[in-house]
């Protein structure tokens, strides 16, 4: 009984607040206000100025910098959820703790803080100088993009991961020792496979914000690029045209459901779910 | 660990239980951030029993989004000079007779009339200023800094900072190139445009409020800002070494102005404050600490040393000479925002 | 012999490699809290230490506010998130494939869409109802967009565990609500965990989502951060930081020893 009804409150409540306001925004997309008898009509325009190549180029920037950011926070993130999963118990829940309590402090004051410590003058290249190193230039460019997004993003990686890892049965992996296996085949063949759930559930919670992220770029990228979250951002409010803002969401949404529904084809369920998609 | 969870939430289920149940007139007041000072509001709150809850937003087109869509009924906004445009177009603002506040008298007379409220039906001003250069004079030739040229001149290269704000920024391409910053043109947009895409490789960056932390740290010689957005640079370090000017093309003039937003339930509450507001020791104090230019000609006397030495803060008519206001452009904001969108995709 | 070189040198990497990650993690962190004591308004150079953002903070009626609805939205939207979202996981675990992938995908809507079409297509829905905005709907939207999280979090952990636990744990005599107690709880708990810590580590520093959901003078730490976008962020901002994070520090110390206490007791 409980597995039956268990997902029903969260079916009613994100139908209220997910399904309607979607249903607005799509709704949005297809509506605009004619210019010459300031009545809705159904339009198409805002799909068509989406297929530009100026806003397409947008938006395949803004995938490929989530791509990179994505792959660098697994590599980055999943030593450390190994890390830490083979601590202590108690140490353990101090470290998840401890990776996750710097994004309690603002996000803006957090990369204003990179700034300072990026720029020419910053607490970096003071470092470097006092070390007799070369001093570096890495403010506003894509680089100091690509670090405020995997810092930004890494726990979110991490913990999903190290939660997974954490409970996997030792025995398994003690059998596969006594079977000959050495710790290299043990890590590829057993913990690898086991910690998927983890992975999965991991890039969800980086990719998918990360497409439509902005600020960090136009603050750490010295606002040099345009990406597919300042346009929505910008037709929303500045522009006030929530046609195309919308149109641009919804191609948004379909493109990345899609490639998340095409990725979860590696996932290896042995229930061999069928995927809607 | 499980009775100190439980006695936090009903701690907090009391505390907002018993918030609600007062009798007072609240106003519910809409402003930028960092914007008044603080002590003000409780000095209006003691004087007329009158609460006043204070919101805040980061830029108009937020605070116009909100106030389109309900949800809240703001009393007071303080939007700028072409957003207060378009919400008259719109209908969006109570009209009142602005001159008939008592303080209105402060005013300055330039400062009256303006193009976006000619008959002060709908605003009374709070603050103003230009947009021009601030710059690091041991780092700028102060020959430079009288032509907007300066901002696309190699010698400055990897040193220059824009402000990003598509308005903003094709004001300084449209200023340079001679036309009104308020061109419909499409053919002087396209000019305009071009001439961002060509100065690209040699602007640092596309900053907002950090440019100060950037010129204060040197990171970069001279940049585009409002004028009380630099006047605190040249505070912090010093005007021996900061300068800010107005080129001699021109550049915009900016207002920020008190209005009554339309489904305010206590006008006559909200018309008590801009008043207030306009009182010459209120706006001294406010000025004293935001450190903007003040329309209140009342008090330009009283102000200290300290905000009377900085350059630009009161111009006079030749200095303003070709500065224009902004105003709605309406429906080309489409195209502003695709030649913005394409300059920063290149 | 070789092995025990070998987890020398593995341990010692894997501590270089902690740190490493600790330093970036918390670099900003320490040149945020050093600049709450610095002289200057601007994070420019070290002007001398100073107080006086602590003492401004303090007198600041705007920040202490936004404090107030800042913590009580983000325990109390975590709290319902992470109840309703761990029910829900469970549920979902146990879903028929196609209905599964359905909710699953309208769960991620939240994470995917930017914060401003979740934030302005909630607020029209609100206005549509009629709602007031203020603590309530603000409330609403930080559960709706903390839930996928917690989700995400548990569901992983339902995939790890054995399948008929919960069979074996009735066949063994135990009733369904004691066997959901004592059993599954206990083996997803780690993802409940993380999926809270997520949820309030979202909800603390959301700004575009709050700002369009709230009104009537409820704001957040974040609104009054970014509305200070156009003059620049004051160090007052920068006090109340660094005391969360201090208070934060040492509420993880007491709860350490006490944990540590109990344990001792035991034995």
């Amino acid at each position: 009984m409980l597995k039956k009804y268990s997902g029903h409150p969260y079916v009613l409540w994100s139908g209220i607040f997910i399904v309607l306001p979607l249903l607005l925004v799509i709704y949005y997309s297809f509506v605009k206000t004619s210019p010459a008898t300031g009545e809705l009509m159904f339009s198409l325009e805002g799909y068509r100025t989406f297929l530009q190549p100026l806003y397409l180029k947008v938006f395949a920037k803004s995938v490929l910098l989530a791509l990179e950011a994505t792959i660098l926070c697994l590599i980055i993130g999943y030593p450390i959820a190994y890390i830490i999963a083979n601590m202590k118990p108690k140490t353990q829940k101090i470290m998840a703790l401890l990776l996750i309590l710097p994004m309690w402090m603002n996000f803006l004051l957090r990369t204003y803080a990179w700034m300072t410590i990026l720029q020419k003058n910053g607490f970096l290249n003071k470092m470097l100088s006092l070390l007799g190193l070369p001093t570096v230039n890495l403010l506003f460019t894509d680089g100091a993009v690509l670090l405020g997004m995997v810092y930004n993003f890494l726990p979110f990686m991490v913990l999903p991961i190290y939660t997974v890892l954490s409970k996997i049965d030792k025995g398994l992996i003690e059998a596969a020792g006594d079977l000959g296996a050495d710790h290299k085949m043990v890590l590829r063949k057993i913990i690898l496979p086991l910690s998927i759930p983890g992975v999965m559930s991991g890039i969800t919670m980086v990719f998918m914000p990360a497409v439509s992220t902005f600020v960090i770029p136009a603050l750490l990228g010295g606002g040099r690029s345009v990406l597919i979250g300042n346009v929505i951002e910008q037709q929303y409010l500045s522009v006030y045209n929530w046609n195309f803002g919308s149109a641009i969401s919804v191609v948004l949404m379909i493109f990345i459901l899609l490639s998340m529904g095409i990725m979860k084809r590696y996932d290896t369920d042995t229930e061999g779910e069928m995927n809607l998609w | 660990m499980k009775k100190l969870l439980f006695l936090m939430l009903a701690g907090l289920l009391l505390v907002t239980a018993t918030a609600c149940g007062e009798k007072q007139v609240v106003l519910n007041v809409y402003n930028w951030g960092d914007y008044i000072d603080e002590t003000i509001l409780t000095d209006f709150e003691e004087e007329y029993n009158i609460k006043v809850n204070y919101e805040m937003f980061a830029s108009n087109e937020d605070m116009y989004v909100k106030m389109k869509q309900g949800g809240t009924k703001y009393d007071v906004a303080f939007p700028s000079d072409y957003m207060i445009e378009k919400m008259v177009r719109e209908d969006m603002l109570v009209e009142f007779d602005a001159t008939a506040l008592d303080n209105f008298k402060n005013i300055g007379e330039k400062f009256t009339g303006l193009s976006y409220d000619p008959d002060n039906k709908y605003s009374v001003p709070y603050l103003w200023g230009t947009v021009g250069l601030v710059y690091n004079k041991e780092l700028v030739d102060e020959e430079d800094v009288m032509s907007w040229d300066v901002l696309f001149d190699e010698k400055y290269n990897g040193q220059i900072l824009m402000y990003d704000s598509q308005r903003d920024s094709l004001a300084v391409a449209f200023k340079k190139l001679g036309y009104s910053l308020n061109s419909t043109d499409p053919q002087e947009l396209e000019e305009a445009k071009q001439l961002l895409i060509d100065q690209k490789k040699l602007v640092l960056a596309y900053v907002t409020d950090n440019i100060k932390t950037m010129m204060l740290s040197d990171e970069a010689a001279i940049g585009v800002d409002y004028s009380g957005d630099a006047f605190q640079i040249l505070l912090e370090g010093g005007i021996d070494k900061y300068g800010y000017s107005v080129p001699a093309e021109g550049s915009n003039m900016w207002f920020d102005a008190m209005v009554i937003p339309k489904g305010s339930e206590h006008v006559e509450e909200a018309k008590l404050f801009i008043d207030y507001m306009s009182r010459p020791e209120v706006a001294l104090k406010n000025v004293e600490y935001v450190q903007y230019s003040t329309p209140n000609t009342a008090i330009m006397g009283d102000l200290s040393d300290e905000l009377k030495s900085i350059p630009y803060a009161y111009p006079s008519d030749e200095e303003l000479d070709h500065c224009e206001v902004f105003v709605d452009p309406g429906a080309f904001v489409e195209e502003y925002n695709k030649a913005w969108v394409e300059i920063k995709a290149n | 012999m070789v092995n025990s070189f070998r987890s020398i040198l593995g341990s010692v990497f894997k501590n270089i490699y902690t740190v490493l990650i600790f330093t970036f993690l918390y670099l900003p962190i320490v040149v945020l809290i050093v600049y709450s004591f610095n002289a200057s308004k601007y994070a420019v150079g070290w002007d001398g230490f100073t107080l006086e953002w602590y003492v401004k903070l303090f007198q600041d009626r705007a920040i202490m506010k936004a404090f107030y609805y800042t913590i009580s939205v983000a325990v109390l939207s975590t709290l319902i998130a992470t109840v309703v979202g761990t029910f829900a996981a469970i549920g979902i675990h146990n879903m028929k494939p196609l209905r599964k992938q359905l909710i699953l995908n309208i769960n991620n809507l939240p994470l995917l869409n930017p914060d401003i079409v979740t934030g302005v297509s909630m607020m029209v829905l609100f206005v549509f109802f009629k709602a007031q905005l203020g603590f309530i709907t603000m409330l609403i939207a930080h559960v709706t967009f903390n839930i996928p999280y917690v989700i995400l979090s548990v569901l992983p952990k339902l995939r790890q565990m054995p399948k008929d636990i919960l069979e074996a744990a009735m066949d063994l005599g135990a009733t369904p609500w004691y066997a959901f107690r004592k059993v599954i709880i206990p083996e997803i708990s780690p993802g409940i965990v993380t999926g809270a810590l997520i949820a309030f580590t979202m909800s603390i520093d959301d700004f575009v989502i709050s700002f369009f959901t709230t009104g009537n003078g409820v704001s957040n730490l974040s609104i009054y951060v970014y509305s200070m976008a156009r003059r620049g962020i004051n160090p007052k901002i920068n006090a109340l930081s660094t005391l969360m994070f201090v208070s934060v520090l040492i509420l993880l110390l007491v709860v350490n020893k006490r944990q540590g206490k109990e344990s001792k007791k035991i034995l």
